[in-house]
């Protein structure tokens, strides 16, 4: 065996196991379509008005919950707001998961998340960069940073702007951040987000929801432009909100619990809601 | 797309939490809140700048945030923090702007830890004066960059105890709704606010650049202050944020556009001004319902008509109490 040919052995074991790490890593990158069974209520024809059962809030939520209006939505700046990316992946449209490479080496320098509705734009930097100072803007994606640990692609989000975890005023702050794991099936046709939210304000403990996603092979994603237009005719400055410990301001629990004959303090939420034991406390 | 880069590359500390006390008590326009933060202390703050977009800066360190406008025709200064780090102040400007002068300084209103630093940035500067204002102007004050202001502005710092140096006094006041000129390719408008953080605020709006410094109407850190001694009224703080909101344009999706900057927190866009002024709003809607319910003010403190908001808001400067106490004062007038 002359030396060409020992070289040429030797490449042809050394090449596959250079390349890897790279041909096994979970690709995210496509277009994935929402799976809608799991939370199917909330998440499309929407939450009802007072209903914050499981969810892991402290009382200033339960009051920013009681006094939240829909008409608030139809206020002219408030009716472009995309979801905050706390919400953006539970709710309505495709997404499309790209990379940005660097030209020159190919390493991943970023990935971009865009979700149909309201055209939601994200951009999670992979390059190890640090997150900004307290001056910087904040966006409804935020800023997030991402690494893959394993096939799991890994993502911490700072700077959200002020938004919502659920869509009947349930308020997210803009000092919460947002953890997030992307996994992959073995053969990568679905994806489970497992999304953790944690907000000094407003939550008790870390709020853990999934969502499930499926490739897709064939999409159109179409625009999504928004002008505001005014509705209603208000005055200027008026906020639609419920007031403050009044009868309207407790409809909304008190109407939910009595529909769906569950007690109030289930409707009221609080981590404890979320557990199996606070059935037997129901059933007390 | 916004741009805010550190100028030296390096992550900016945040200063804010060590001096907003002092820059907050210096609000009595004396030099009471060395008490808090030393001299020594604020000397020691740093400096930095960020860009936000079109001609205008941001710089931070001490007290409310400065605003910079650099173009062909100088440099303008929104603010001017407190004498002891004006000196880094005008250090960055030369950085940031070399061999360019200082021609204008705005006041947004008169509080301490935004006009302390007025002589040394004004010193630093010079405003082209000529014709028929040139002997009148020659013989009234020293030479230097123009400060210009609300005439409230003037007749607060005009009648402070202890008195404050002539040298630190706007030299150019304007009553009325609006006083606005054209420099470096841009019209800059003052806008009046009324009876709002103070008597003599003035949002200010470079209208090519696109971008609004709030002064002390809009804070992220916290409730805003309302200066009663001065004044100050729920509904005008309310009114200049609708005003803000009047004149911002989101890019898309309720996000970037019109930029603005608040004076004690972050950069902020139309989106980020709107929650601000639906929190003051529904918090100023719910205390005049108690107000008509016939409560005292301790009766509506114990009601806690902000307790919603309280744990983002209240620790700041303004503690809760103070803040709805300041809005049930207004409110009873």
């Amino acid at each position: 065996m002359n030396k060409f040919t020992i070289k040429a052995f030797a490449a042809s074991f050394l090449f596959p196991l250079l390349t890897a790490p790279f041909l096994a890593q979970a690709s995210v990158e496509g277009y994935w379509q929402p799976i809608y069974h799991e939370d199917f209520e909330e998440r499309l024809p929407g939450p009802e008005a007072g209903d914050y059962a499981g969810l892991p809030i402290n009382d200033a939520m339960r009051l920013r919950g009681d006094t939240w209006q829909s008409g608030l939505l139809n206020v002219p700046e408030h009716q472009c707001k995309p979801h905050p990316s706390t919400y953006g992946f539970r709710g309505i449209g495709n997404l499309h998961f790209q990379e940005i490479l660097d030209p020159e080496s190919q390493e991943l320098i970023a990935l971009t998340t865009h979700i149909e509705w309201q055209a939601q734009r994200r951009t999670i930097y992979m390059d190890g960069r640090e997150h900004p100072n307290e001056l910087y803007p904040h966006t409804w994606g935020g800023f997030s940073t991402g690494h893959f640990e394993g096939d799991t692609l890994v993502v911490h989000t700072t700077h959200l702007k002020a938004g919502w975890i659920r869509r009947n005023g349930m308020a997210l702050s803009d000092e919460a951040t947002l953890d997030e794991y992307f996994m992959l099936n073995d053969d990568q046709t679905l994806m489970t987000h497992v999304s953790i939210v944690t907000d000094p304000n407003y939550l008790t403990e870390p709020f853990i929801r999934t969502n499930g996603w499926s490739r897709l092979h064939e999409v159109n994603m179409g625009p999504y432009p928004c002008r505001p237009a005014i509705e209603i005719d208000r005055e200027v400055g008026e906020i639609p909100h419920w007031m403050i410990d009044t009868e309207q301001s407790h409809a909304g629990s008190i109407e939910f619990s009595e529909r769906w004959n569950i007690p109030l303090e289930a409707a009221r939420g609080g981590a404890h809601t979320a557990l199996p034991e606070f059935m037997d406390t129901v059933a007390e | 797309m916004i741009k805010l880069i550190n100028t030296d590359g390096s992550r900016a500390k945040n200063l804010l939490p060590k001096v907003l006390g002092a820059a907050a008590l210096s609000v009595a326009l004396s030099t009471a809140f060395m008490g808090t933060a030393s001299a020594q202390d604020l000397a020691d703050v740093e400096v930095n700048s960020y860009h936000v977009q079109g001609n205008v800066w941001v710089l931070t360190g001490a007290g409310g945030h400065v605003t910079v406008q650099i173009g062909d025709q100088g440099v303008l200064v929104v603010d001017t923090q407190f004498a002891e780090t004006a000196p880094k102040i005008v250090e960055e400007i030369e950085r940031l702007a070399p061999g360019k002068t200082i021609r204008y300084v705005i006041n947004t209103h008169a509080h301490g830890d935004h006009t302390g630093g007025n002589a040394i940035v004004r010193s630093a500067g010079e405003t082209i004066v000529a014709g028929n204002e040139a002997g009148d102007v020659g013989a009234t004050f020293e030479p230097g960059a123009e400060v210009i202001a609300h005439e409230n502005v003037m007749l607060s710092m005009a009648t402070a105890n202890p008195p404050l140096p002539f040298e630190a006094w706007p030299t150019e006041v304007y009553i009325g709704n609006k006083y606005d000129f054209y420099f470096n390719g841009e019209p800059v408008e003052l806008l009046y606010q009324g009876r709002a953080h103070t008597n003599g605020d003035s949002i200010i709006f470079f209208r090519k650049s696109d971008v609004i410094a709030a002064g002390d109407i809009y804070v992220t850190e916290g409730f805003p202050f309302i200066d009663q001694n001065n004044f100050g009224h729920i509904n005008g703080i309310i009114d200049g944020l609708n005003q803000i909101i009047s004149i911002t344009v989101p890019l898309e999706q309720q996000e970037g556009g019109t930029m603005v900057i608040s004076s004690h927190g972050r950069l902020s866009d139309e989106a980020d001004v709107v929650e601000y002024r639906d929190m003051l709003t529904i918090i100023r809607d719910r205390v005049q319902y108690l107000i008509d319910e016939g409560m005292s003010l301790e009766e509506v403190l114990e009601v806690g008509p902000a307790r919603d908001y309280s744990n983002r808001y209240g620790n700041g400067f303004i503690s809760t109490d103070d803040f709805i106490t300041a809005v049930y004062n207004n409110l009873s007038e």
